[in-house]
């Protein structure tokens, strides 16, 4: 036993060897870590010497400790607001800048016991749904875009993420684009306060009670469900077309929103213009200092950044998320060099 | 008993110090002080949680006041919050959890103190502590994948057939509630009060058995009114146990609780509790008050640990026999 | 005589059977549960998740050995400090307080065992994470520790509690003082409970992720030293499990599996070595 702990005493003095090299931290948003960790790891290959670690622990997080310095870069679904930025400004002194890295889509699923198409969900139907208005499948409202679909004259069972999320942000930022009284009633943000419905944690709770309730309807990241096999439907854009959520669609309405694209890159693109845009998508964002006092860390960065912004863009689909679009590209390849 | 030590006088200076220090050469004031640090380190820290709480909760503290316990609504965007929902919650999955795993795990003690072979004693002991190593969200994972789907097509149908005239089984049913969020609790907190129990019942004495065999009492007779007894105080140490890690289990309940900020009085209704939001809302949670509140919630918790644990003394207290101590 | 014998002989084999199937409930839920666990993670449980570095998806060959090194180290570092704490201060309640103090203690203690995990994460990130700069395993093993407190003192208390006063009699009926009676006979005496105590200690702070992910984050790479974030088994399992990649699910459950592993482990181990000739007063 004796010998034993000198051994487990020596081995971790050993781990306590400092690391040869540099060491990056950063943390936020969920719903690109699978992204993230590719090009990390990847960009680890090419530079050894050079460690990024990224965890999720979700975009609140990201961006409290980014502000707070204990992690160099931050990441989030939702662009921080103004208050934010000006919390950030006040404790370390410089501002944070926002670096958008892909795209992504969130999309209702559900489950209607003998419908196994894909329905048309108007953006009012949405919104009459989970404001608690619209309580039957049969209602005209959902009936009217889908002609030939015999929907069961059931109660609708609305199921929503009960844990903060970027995904929730996008989804209510959609809703209250296109209706009024969402906006007033319940308004904006990584949690709010659901008129109705049960509340699922995480993707797998909500794609999960979907499942197993009949006659329900929830919202997920389109990677889940793509990769989950999960039906959802099509929504009809500010163009007035239903368009289903693609990679394309969605890079289509970030090109939309590009001629718009202000220099922070703080932008909603839900409900974007464009015939084949797919109205519910969002950027996510990196959230990096605009001052980096250490030499070796800032050339990383702003290195990865550069990276990230060309091979790091094809890697994006394979995994289910869409590129930016070019016009984008190139508004940041010039804003790195707003970084210091 | 004297402690002092005999040592020559002589050769030690007098004063109040040296006497301590005689003292101390005798190893008791020592083990005295060295205990006592470490009890005194538990209340610190306990302290400065509290404190803690109380500091980072203050804008929401100033905002609502004691309305806070007993408002219903939670509102993030629009700033307002409410503890009352999840205060309900937190306290009905608990007592549910309790209800379930305190006969589940007396009786599994009894078995395996009395009645089990040693060795089968020891290895089946092993396995049941597992339990308690077994991740949060696995456990929440499993409720949602196995769990919530037996309960919605076998149990609850047979439950409300039967007992579907009471308002706690009323209402549509679907899977996330706070019966299966009770029922995982249970399982989770079951091993805490098999091990402890399992333990002080092997203690007690065997000359306490063998009297009361000697009487002519069979042997169950004997582990219900002569053992059980002697050990309960070390049983009702680990109700405690596993009731503290009910009120503040988080992943698990989250995930089968239904998440939804209300008050019903069926069991089978979604509902929420104290760690399962501040679980899902904290690490998303941006602006001060919002923060706040959730902070406040957590101290709001403390706050109910606190008189559940009181009522739960009270309860013993006037139950008890002998001058069992809290 | 003969008919109530009779009644009491049902009433013994009915209790029984009753206990029994009890623990056969709890029993056969860990047996599903491992069974669960190896079911569905089995396929990833290879030698490459022992020794190789996470992978990103679609990648083959990850694992999560600096998983298991950093919960090794957290959980080290979390033993040193809850373990003493709390079994010191339930030596205090047991052996040395007067009744008020030690009702308050008592109380204490069953406060900090409710606190939720987040919150003691949240905590710890205010006191220890947030003046260091950064997040570090050594925050990480603050947080456990913490919450090992209180389940060590509540257990070291019962046990001892448990000893029977006859034992400590003839201790000081030897002449020995107060504390070496503790020491040579009590504390012996109890030594398999504590141990025992101690073991479903760890089993409970080895499965928390609430806390670590305030303290310890989380790490794709080694972590050397305990200063910089680390990765542990509960937030890998917990970060694959909400993952959409079935492949991810698999290696959580694979990494759930051998959690458990490593608990039992422990457990077996620590009994082997620690509780020979201890005296057991088997009743």
């Amino acid at each position: 036993m004796k010998r034993s702990s000198l051994y487990l005493v020596v081995a971790t003095l050993a781990c306590a060897a400092a690391a040869a090299g540099l060491s990056l931290t950063g943390a936020g948003a969920t719903f690109p870590y699978p992204m993230y960790s590719k090009w990390f790891s990847d960009y680890h290959k090419l530079h050894g010497d050079l460690e990024i670690n990224y965890q999720s622990i979700g975009s609140g997080g990201g961006i409290k400790q980014v502000t707070e310095g204990t992690v160099d870069f931050g990441a989030t679904d939702g662009p921080m607001n103004d208050t934010q930025l000006a919390e950030f400004k006040q404790k370390r002194g410089c501002d944070v800048l926002h670096f958008p890295t892909v795209m992504g889509a969130v999309v209702p699923t559900y489950n209607i016991p003998g419908v196994t198409g894909e329905l048309n969900l108007t953006p009012e139907a949405l919104a009459g749904i989970f404001l608690g208005k619209i309580t039957k499948w049969n209602d005209a409202e959902i009936a009217k875009a889908n002609p030939g679909v015999k929907l069961p004259g059931d109660d609708i069972v609305v199921v929503h993420r009960s844990d903060g999320s970027g995904t929730t942000y996008v989804w209510v930022d959609f809703l209250s684009k296109v209706s009024p009284e969402w906006k007033t009633k319940v308004g904006v943000g990584t949690s709010v306060n659901w008129p109705v419905g049960l509340g699922g944690k995480g993707n797998e709770g909500v794609s999960g009670q979907i499942k197993q309730t009949p006659n329900s309807i929830g919202y997920v990241e389109l990677i889940y469900a793509v990769q989950n096999k999960l039906p959802y439907g099509k929504v009809r854009n500010a163009s007035g077309a239903f368009i289903k959520a693609e990679l394309a669609s969605v890079t289509a309405a970030a090109s939309g929103a590009a001629a718009n694209m202000p220099a922070d890159f703080r932008v909603s693109i839900t409900n974007a213009p464009g015939k084949t845009a797919y109205p519910i998508s969002s950027f996510t964002w990196l959230l990096i200092p605009s001052k980096i006092q250490d030499p070796a860390k800032q050339k990383a960065v702003k290195d990865f950044l550069q990276w990230m912004l060309g091979p790091g863009q094809k890697m994006a689909e394979p995994l289910s998320y869409a590129q930016l679009p070019t016009p984008v590209i190139a508004m940041e390849l010039k804003a790195i060099s707003k970084i210091q | 008993m004297a402690t002092t030590p005999v040592l020559g006088e002589r050769a030690l200076p007098p004063g109040g110090a040296r006497s301590f220090l005689m003292r101390l050469r005798g190893g008791e004031e020592i083990a005295y002080t060295i205990t006592f640090t470490a009890a005194a380190a538990i209340f610190v820290i306990t302290a400065l949680i509290c404190y803690e709480l109380f500091a980072q909760s203050e804008i929401s503290r100033h905002k609502f006041g004691w309305a806070f316990l007993f408002t219903s609504e939670w509102d993030p965007v629009a700033g307002k919050f409410g503890a009352l929902p999840f205060i309900y919650g937190t306290v009905i999955t608990s007592v549910l959890a309790l209800l379930i795993a305190i006969p589940q795990g007396i009786g599994s003690a009894i078995f395996l103190a009395e009645m089990a072979p040693a060795r089968i004693s020891n290895a089946l002991t092993f396995l049941i502590e597992l339990l308690a190593a077994v991740p949060s969200v696995i456990y929440g994972l499993l409720g949602v994948f196995i769990l919530v789907p037996v309960l919605q097509k076998s149990v609850v149908p047979a439950l409300k057939s039967v007992f579907g005239a009471l308002p706690i089984f009323q209402g549509a049913f679907y899977g996330v509630s706070y019966f299966s969020a009770g029922i995982v609790l249970s399982v989770m907190i079951v091993p805490f009060i098999i091990s402890v129990s399992r333990e002080v019942l092997i203690s007690v004495p065997r000359d306490q058995r063998e009297a009361s065999l000697a009487l002519g009492a069979s042997k169950w007779q004997t582990v219900w009114l002569v053992v059980v007894p002697n050990a309960s105080t070390g049983i009702m140490g680990s109700i405690f146990l596993a009731l503290a890690r009910a009120l503040g289990e988080t992943m698990a309940v989250t995930m089968v609780i239904g998440n939804t900020p209300q008050i019903k009085a069926s069991l089978l209704a979604p509902g929420y509790s104290i760690a399962a939001v501040i679980a899902n809302e904290f690490t998303e949670a941006t602006g001060d008050l919002y923060l706040s509140a959730l902070i406040e919630l957590g101290l709001v918790l403390f706050g109910v640990t606190f008189v559940l644990n009181g009522l739960a003394r009270i309860l013993i207290m006037a139950t008890a026999q002998k001058g069992a101590h809290s | 005589m003969k008919p109530s014998s009779h009644w009491k002989n049902i009433v013994n084999f009915a209790m029984f059977g009753l206990t029994g199937l009890c623990a056969l409930v709890s029993v056969g839920t860990l047996v599903f549960i491992l069974g669960y666990l190896v079911f569905n993670g089995g396929k990833s449980l290879s030698m490459s998740f022992f020794t190789n570095l996470p992978a990103p998806v679609g990648e083959v060959g990850g694992g999560m050995a600096n998983a298991l090194l950093g919960s090794g180290k957290v959980l080290l570092l979390a033993t040193l400090i809850g373990i003493p704490i709390g079994f010191l201060g339930g030596v205090y309640l047991s052996e040395y307080s007067g009744k008020t103090i030690a009702f308050v203690i008592r109380y204490v203690t069953d406060l900090l065992n409710g606190v939720p995990s987040i919150v003691i994460g949240i905590v710890v990130y205010t006191l220890v994470v947030h003046p260091m700069g950064h997040f570090s395993t050594f925050a990480g093993g603050v947080a456990l520790g913490i919450m090992m407190i209180p389940i060590s003192v509540r257990s070291t208390e019962e046990y001892l509690l448990a000893v029977p006063p006859s034992l400590r009699e003839a201790a000081f009926a030897l002449g020995a003082p107060k504390w070496k009676a503790i020491i040579t006979v009590v504390i012996p005496a109890a030594m398999r409970g504590i141990i025992s105590g101690t073991m479903l200690d760890l089993a409970r702070v080895a499965g928390e992720t609430a806390p670590l992910l305030f303290t310890a984050l989380g790490n794709q790479f080694w972590s050397p030293g305990w200063n910089q974030p680390s990765a542990t088994l509960p937030v890998m399992i917990f970060t694959y499990a909400i993952a959409p990649y079935e492949d991810w699910h698999r290696q959580a459950w694979a990494a759930g599996f051998v959690l458990l592993m490593l608990v039992l482990l422990i457990n077996v181990t620590a009994r082997m070595a620690l509780s020979k000739g201890s005296y057991v007063p088997r009743g």
